[in-house]
Parts: structure tokens; sequence; C-alpha cells
């Protein structure tokens, strides 16, 4: 967050020039007054002047007030009582989640019975065609070799558990999340309400609600392709959205000229213009559902992120390991052939990270006068692949996998994650090793930051939220953070999220840092970035509760350890976004920098840093999202505060304390998010 | 005006076909299914398993003995205690193969809702306490009176535990009165949860690796003694009338945590139709020798659960033929 500060119009303040002028205070007054960031601040700071005394001495200046809180404990116990006891009487459960959840069990139980009945090589077969005939014989080839791999590690059975269940939770997905998106592409009025109620979910660690849902459906796979829908439709809702809203102007003109109906309009013009948002929007569902899939493991989805979960609690990496792998694998897989139907050329994984624009690949129908003839052999292919499946999948008979075809790799992981922490945790020449790294990042980062950001008045923590909101985004966007930040106080969860603040504050500049310094040498040298994607790609589809145990192992139990996984999960992302950003500054300046004989640091920090500064905040944007989640699910490993919370109203079924935790870790990720979003909304200047 | 009336007559067409589509009646969750059971046509059990080693050496168990000796298919389901009993009542798990004790879900599903029925006691009894390695309690013997803690409390300090010493507690789904007891024994300690039992272990191995000393909370059975000796801390003894105290005020709770004998629970349903299956589980009742054994191959051996059972099975015909129907 106190990147943001240092925005370039912030830092030089005019100074008073010339004694000749009628009045210098005035004069830098209106200096100051023309700078947009000066003319928010001076109003921020009259407000300030006004309000905090009367707050201050109402209220005092300590943590928030106890007489602005209200204590939910009593009406969510209730509830929840309400609920456990009419969930097998009462009409709403019976004729309403009752249907859900039986629709949902029904299509997951149909997928994974054709799933089973094809075999392995029935999928495998399958699979690879599907990826051939989308994007390409590279992608089949991977596509081969993933399913190979998912066999080899013993895992056929879980994999087809999540298969199926990713197959209906993105079905479900893409359903919502297109209706929404056609709802706010086409209505304006539709489009305002939906967003920030979007933004809200993309924004929400998926942690913090899995516990209502697993109240009102109980465990099982039901609360889980639920959850992963509220966690995967959001960027399809949004991506809808953006393709129908941009359609080139003129070509809506020219339908509309040929006198087409509003129907027509859509279906034949503003759908297949859009075709590439929608095809992006799909591959980035894929990719959410599937981050979603270890996490709805606890609430008992089955499956690899039950494998994964079943490891960990075991302290057996390599187990988890081999679990996470073919989580990996199909998330490449389904990147990759998405990806591939969504534009010619390859893309990369989860390349779609909120980024506006781009030119739409396909125009309108290619049309041709050979069509006939690639509609007959496009018939005859598919015929071929079906019967190629079909035979797959007899040949193999019922045998979900062959047991002798597999290949332990838990042991090999384990000694070396033994070796690697036996040689890491002390002993280390200059710092120590991990263990007093861990200690001295908790005493001398973590400590000190919390302390501060509780010892903060209450009024003084609004205020800086609604600065520092105001200056990136605008009054809008500083309204929605400070009230986010209220609500907090309001719940009585003020001293914990401070403590979750200071978690992700250091975590987030720790990121920064590192990923700045890595993303400068990715973005001048096209090795470096090849050598650094697949790093990248596995990094960011690796379930996060793979590392947990490691990061354990070599920081302790406390706050450290959910800073180093947080760190590792939200890297690859800051990376990636800053450059790309770094990359695509306009080779034109960069040539006339070089010109004027800059130094390659000069040209840093003089050209591209500024040029690049919209994607660099979005890379800010992005790091605080990700570390957050990753803050919050720390708390399995001891990272305290909102994550515990969490954890505890889980594992006790105790609402009042998990759910007034998750509606305090959605403010913050709300708030966090409003603070560091500079590309919402319209920027008046700043 | 016309295509708003069509989008209303299109959108209930959409409802009405849904609904009957799942059969327009009344659609109880409870007796919904997990969607990978009866997969393949074969009778299956659904088991839960809780996160702790010894919770999975019940289970793993009994999967093979199902699997092998009864011609079942089983599924297991690692799920926290609490939501384990609500996801017993509802059906989605068959059995709970290890309970350390809940009197209130035991009150709200066993007696009011008639939906859980007691499985029998599983023959291992449990201990809740608090433990300090053996290394550390041979070098200062009276740090095993509860009384004494305060003057090591600085030798038990870490990052974490604010300048007081560290109890270290594990998974937040674990029975605990640590905070109370903290705070009403008067020590100079703060709990510090490590938030999962995985995280805990780790930390205690990688302790007793550096042979640094620890305060820990911790029960039996555990494998990780035989890796790890420790000693237990004796704290005030538990009464009747210290009990009676918690279950109404459970921040007043002053005393040791009591012996419990494990139990298992299994779904109502279940027990009458579950035929070979429920009868076995029934049955089901080992030593915490047993346990251990299969729980120190699974955690310490890194065997997969299977083949830690097949081998417990290979070597203890005695103790599992009779829990044969």
């Amino acid at each position: 967050m106190t990147v943001h500060t240092a925005s370039p119009q912030m830092k030089t303040a005019p100074p008073g020039r010339d004694a000749s002028a009628p009045h210098p205070a005035v004069l830098a007054l209106r200096a100051l007054w023309a700078r947009p960031a000066a003319r928010k601040l001076l109003i921020l700071a009259a407000a300030a002047a006004v309000l905090v005394p009367v707050a201050a001495a109402t209220h005092g200046s300590g943590t928030w007030p106890s007489a602005f809180t209200v204590d939910l404990t009593k009406p969510l116990t209730g509830a929840s009582d309400w609920i456990i006891d009419n969930r097998d009487s009462h009409w709403a459960f019976l004729y309403f989640f009752g249907h859900v959840s039986g629709a949902i069990i029904g299509a997951v139980h149909a997928v994974y019975t054709v799933l089973l009945a094809l075999g392995w090589a029935g999928v495998t077969a399958a699979a690879a065609l599907l990826a051939w005939r989308v994007a390409g014989a590279r992608v089949a080839v991977i596509a081969l070799a993933s399913f190979a791999a998912c066999g080899l590690l013993g895992m056929w059975v879980p994999t087809m558990r999540t298969l199926a269940l990713m197959i209906v939770a993105v079905a479900v997905s893409v359903a919502v999340g297109a209706l929404l998106g056609l709802a706010a592409g086409l209505s304006d009025r539709t489009f305002r309400a939906l967003r920030p109620v979007l933004d809200t979910m993309q924004a929400l660690p998926a942690f913090a609600y899995l516990l209502p849902v697993v109240l009102v459906f109980g465990i099982g796979v039901a609360p889980a392709v639920l959850a992963t829908v509220v966690y995967a439709a959001p960027p399809m809702a949004r991506l809808t959205a953006l393709g129908l809203r941009s359609t080139d102007r003129g070509v809506l003109e020219a339908v509309e000229s040929l006198g087409a109906t509003g129907r027509q309009r859509l279906l034949t013009a503003r759908l297949p213009l859009a075709r590439r948002e929608l095809l992006l929007g799909v591959n980035q569902t894929i990719m959410m559902a599937l981050s979603m899939a270890v996490i709805a493991s606890v609430i008992g989805a089955d499956g690899l992120g039950d494998r994964v979960y079943q490891a960990l609690s075991t302290v057996d990496v390599g187990s988890a390991l081999a679990a996470g792998i073919p989580i990996v694998l199909l998330a490449i897989v389904l990147d990759r052939t998405t990806a591939g139907a969504a534009s010619p050329s390859p893309r990369r994984l989860w390349a779609g990270v909120p980024q506006a624009g781009g030119t739409p690949g396909r125009r309108l129908g290619e049309g041709g006068h050979n069509q006939r003839r690639a509609r007959t052999r496009r018939t005859t292919a598919w015929l071929a692949a079906l019967a190629a499946v079909a035979t797959a999948a007899l040949a193999t008979g019922d045998k979900p996998w062959p047991d002798t075809w597999t290949v332990a790799i838990a042991a090999p992981v384990n000694d070396a994650k033994d070796w690697m922490v036996d040689h890491l945790y002390t002993g280390l020449p200059g710092i120590g090793g991990t263990a007093d790294l861990a200690a001295h990042y908790t005493t001398w980062v973590l400590d000190p930051l919390r302390d501060g950001l509780q010892a903060l008045p209450w009024w003084g923590a609004l205020l800086l939220v609604a600065a520092l909101a105001w200056l990136i985004g605008t009054w809008r966007t500083a309204l929605t953070a400070v009230l986010s930040l209220a609500a907090i106080g309001v719940l009585g969860r003020w001293e914990l999220s401070m403590d979750t603040l200071s978690q992700v504050v250091a975590a987030v500049a720790v990121t920064l840092v590192l990923g700045f310094a890595i993303a400068v040498p990715a973005a001048r040298s096209p090795r470096v970035e090849r050598l650094l994607r697949p790093v990248l790609d596995v990094f960011q589809t690796m379930p996060q509760f793979v590392y947990l145990i490691p990061v354990v192992a070599l920081f302790g139990v406390g706050r450290a350890p959910a800073a180093a996984a947080a760190i590792v999960y939200a890297l690859p992302a800051v990376v990636r976004i800053a450059s790309e950003g770094l990359r695509r500054v306009n080779p034109g300046a960069m040539e006339s920098a070089r010109s004027l004989g800059a130094t390659g640091g000069q040209q840093l920090r003089q050209v591209q840093f500024p040029l690049a500064r919209p994607q660099l905040l979005l890379a800010v944007n992005q790091a605080v999202v990700l570390v957050l989640s990753v803050v919050i699910i720390g708390g399995l490993v001891g990272g305290g505060a909102l994550g515990y919370e969490v954890v505890f109203g889980l594992a006790q079924g105790d609402l009042a304390t998990g759910l007034t935790a998750g509606v305090a870790i959605a403010c913050l990720g709300l708030m966090l998010d409003r603070v560091t979003q500079p590309t919402k909304g319209a920027r008046d200047g700043a | 005006m016309a295509r708003k009336t069509m989008t209303a007559v299109s959108a209930l067409c959409v409802v009405a076909a849904a609904a009957t589509a799942t059969g327009c009646g009344a659609a109880d969750m409870t007796k919904q299914a997990s969607p990978y059971a009866d997969a393949v046509g074969t009778k299956s059990v659904t088991l839960s398993v809780q996160s702790w080693v010894g919770a999975r050496a019940n289970t793993a168990v009994a999967k093979y003995l199902l699997e092998h000796e009864l011609g079942y298919r089983v599924d297991t389901v690692q799920v926290d205690e609490v939501p384990a009993w609500d996801a017993l009542s509802q059906g989605r798990v068959d059995a709970i193969m290890e309970d350390w004790g809940h009197p209130e879900q035991e009150k709200r599903y066993v007696e009011d809702k008639k939906t859980i029925a007691p499985g029998g006691d599983l023959g291992v009894t449990g201990h809740i306490g608090w433990w300090v390695p053996k290394y550390f309690a041979d070098a200062h013997p009276d740090v095993l009176d509860w009384r004494n803690l305060n003057k090591y409390a600085a030798q038990l300090r870490s990052p974490e535990s604010s300048g007081k010493g560290q109890l270290l507690d594990g998974s937040p789904s674990y029975v605990t009165n640590d905070k109370a007891l903290v705070a009403n024994l008067g020590l100079d300690y703060k709990v510090v949860f490590a938030g999962s039992e995985a995280a805990q272990i780790t930390q205690l191995q990688q302790s007793a690796k550096e042979k640094k000393p620890f305060l820990t909370y911790w029960y039996e059975p555990q494998w990780l003694f035989n890796e790890v000796p420790m000693v237990e801390v004796k704290l005030p003894p538990y009464t009747q009338e210290c009990a009676d105290k918690g279950a109404k005020d459970p921040s007043a709770v002053d005393c040791a945590y009591p012996t419990t004998s494990l139990k298992k629970f299994l779904n109502a349903d279940f027990t009458r139709k579950g035929g070979k299956a429920a009868r076995f589980l029934k049955n089901f009742a080992w030593s915490k020798k047993d346990q251990n054994a299969v729980a120190q191959m699974i955690a310490e051996d890194k065997l997969s659960a299977d083949e830690a059972a097949k081998r417990w099975v290979k070597e203890n015909p005695e103790v599992w033929k009779k829990w044969l129907p």
C-alpha cells in the first residue's frame, strides 16, 4: 500500500516562487489547488479538521469505539441452530435447496459415470482429440501426456472425480456468468449495478464463504460446486459484458441499417464479435474453478483436493505433490485448449488477468466458397474421432487404471524436502537459516507493523484509507473503502483485522520488491522470459495447500510461514503483469531515451516505470488480492487473526465466529482492492 | 411489451421444465448420497476420516477389511469433527470411527433427532494434556508440575508468543480449554494455535531435532511419542465439580482434561440398512497398541494407508477375525 504514495504528482509540491508576487501563500495554495491530488488531500484535510476533534472527543483515539459495535453472536447462533433443526423439514430446504443440491449431485454423477465408462484410454483419447480439434497438434500431445501422467501418479480415480466436478461447476459458472454478462452488456443500468458485486466477489478470499454454504447444504459435492460457482462466475460475467460493450459502433450501425431486429443484432453481430472475450471468459472461469478444487476439499469435495488435504494431515509433502501435479496438468491442458480456441496464436496461462481492450481475433463469420466441402470433412473427422474414442473405451474395459502402471514419487520428494529443510533451517552462511529469518521477519517487521496499525486511532485509519483510495481512484472508491473499514469495526473485528492487515502489507511489500526485481530482466530478455514461464505456470496453478507444510518446516509455526506461502503464490502474477507492462512500453519512447544517452537504470526509472504505471498498479492490486487470500489460509499454519477465526468457524461449525470473520475478510479485501485500484471509473485527471 | 411477455413466458417455461425434470416434489437433502457412491454398481460405504493420524489408522483398517473381506467399495472423506457429525446425520458419511466426546452434538443428533446411532467403543482411551519433550524434563524435572511452569516461561518464548512462554496448540477443531487454563492458573504463557495438526507436528519435530524445549497441547494415543518422547505436565486434577463448572462456563475451567473412552457413531439409517458393513463397523474395536502400529506406519514410514492396513491385517488376524459378522 505504501507504494502508492510514491505516485509522481505527490512528490513535487511547488514552492512559492517570487517575492514580487502579491501573496506567496495564496499563490502556493492556488498552485496546489490546480493539482487534483493536492486538491483531494486539501478537501480531506478540511473535512478531517472538522470531524476528527468531535470524533476524538466523544469516542477517544484508541481502537474502534465499542459504542459503534454490534454483537451478532446471538442472532447468528440462532440462525445456525434454526437451519440445522429445519434442514430436513422446512419447505425452503425441501422444495428449493433440496432440488438445487439434487440437480448438482445428479449432474456430477452423470458426468462421472460417463468418464468411468470411457475408461482411461477413452478419456485420454477424447481429451487429446478435442484438444487437437480446438487448439492444434501441440496441445493434443500435451493433453495426451498429461492424462497419462495423472494415471502414472496413481491418481486416475481422484482425477476423474475432480474432472467431473469441474465440468459441472464450469458449465454452471459459464451459464450464470454469461447470463449476468449478457444483462450487463446490454443494459447500462444493470452494468452499473452489477460491477460492484462482481468486484466484491473477485476480491473475496474463497475461504471466507465456505461456511454459510456448508451450513445450508451440508458437506459434500453440492456445496463444493456452489462455492466454486461463486468464485468462478465473475470473470465470465465481466468478460462477456466487456465483449458486448466494446462492439465496433460502425458494425452495429451497418447491421442496424440493414433492418436487423434487436435479437438479430445480438446473435449475428454482437455475440460473434465478442467471441474472443467470451472464450477468454471461459478460460478464466476454468482456471478459477481449478484453483478452488483444493479449497473445496475442506468441505468434502473429494477428488484430487481431498488427496492433497489428507496428505497434509500426515505431513506427507510427497503425496500432496502427487495429487497436486494432476491439478497443475489439468489446468495446463484446459488452459491451452481454451486459449487455443480463443485465438490462433498461443496464449499464456492466466493471460487475461483483468485487461481491457485487445483486438478481437476474428471478424464476422468467415464464409467462403468451399464451405460445404469443409463441413463434410469436419463431420468425417468427428465421426472418426468418436469411433477412436469408443474403440479405446471398449478396449480397456471398466478398469479405471492398471494398478501396476504407477510410479511412486512420494518417497523421493519427501527425501528431497527433508534434505532441503535440514540444510536451510539453520546454518546458512550470513543469515543463520530460515528459522532465524522467520524470527527476524516476525519480530522486526510484523510485530512493529501490527502494533503500529493497532495503535492507530480509529479515525486516523479511516482517514488514511480515504486519502489513499481517493488519490488513486475516485471519491466513490474512497467511500467504499472507508465504509468497508468501518464495517469491520462495527462487527467488532478491528484488532484482528489490523493484525491480518499488517501481515498482508508486509507480504505485499516483499512480493513487490521481489516481483519487480524479477520482472525487469524478464521484460528485457526474451530468453529469461522463456525460462521463467513454465516456473510461473506451475507456481500459479499449484494448490497453495501443497506448499503450506514445507513452509512450516522451513519457517516454523506462526505468521512467517503464512507470509512465505503468500509471497510464493502472489509472485508469479506480479512478475507476469509487471514484465508485460514494461515490455509494452512504447518502443519509440525507449528509442528516444536511448538516443539521448540515458543509461539502463535511467531508462528504467524515467521511461519504463512511469509509462508502465497502470500495469504496475494493476500488479500491486493483484498482489494485494492474492496475498490476502493466502494469508487467510495461513490460519492453518499459525497465521492467527482473521484466518484462524474462519478455520475455527469451519472446524467447529460455529457460524457466529466464522461468518463474522468471513465478512470482515470480505470488507478487508474490498478495502484493499479499492485502495489499490487505479483503473476503475473515470479518473478525473489523476 | 410483446417481447416482455415473451420473456416472462419463456422464463416460466424454463422453471416448469426444471421442476418436472427434478420431479417437482420435495427433495430431502439428507437422503442425497455422494455422486461418486455406487458408481460402478457395487455396495459402497463412506467413512469420515478426521485429520489426526490415529483416526486415519482406524479408517484404513476398516476400509481394507470391508473391501477385501466383505466386498464393499469404501470411500473416505476428510472432514473436521463437528462438520462430520453434521454429515453423519445427513447420511453423507456412514460412520465416524473415533469421537473424542461432543456432548452437544450427541444430544442434538442421537437423543433428539435420532439420526445418528451410537456404534460402541473403539477400545482405545484418549487423554489430552500438556507435554514437554523428555530431554527437557530430564534436565529440569520440576517443569512437570504446573506450579513451576512460570519459572520456565522465558525459555519457552517464541516470536509468536509476545514475550510470554509459548503453549503450542494445534488444530482449532480439537477440544481445548487451554486459554481458560492459562488464565485461571495464572500462567505467564500465551496459547499459540498452529492452526492444523500437520503444522503442529512439523513444528514439534523441528524443535526436537534441535533439542529445543517446548510446551505443547498433545494427546494420546499418538504415534509422534515414538519419535519424539514426551512427558506430561501435571495439571490440577480433574474433578466432577470442575467438569460441571466447565459445562456451565467454558472459561471457568481450571483442572486437567479427563480421560475419555473413544466412541464410534453410525448413521441411524445405515445401522438398519447397512447389513454386514454396519455390523462389522459396530464390532470394530482394537487396542491403543494396534492403532499406534498402523498410525506409525502411515505417518512415519510414509506407507499409504492401504499398504499399512494390509501389513497390520496380515500380522494380526486374531484381532480382526472376530469383527467379521
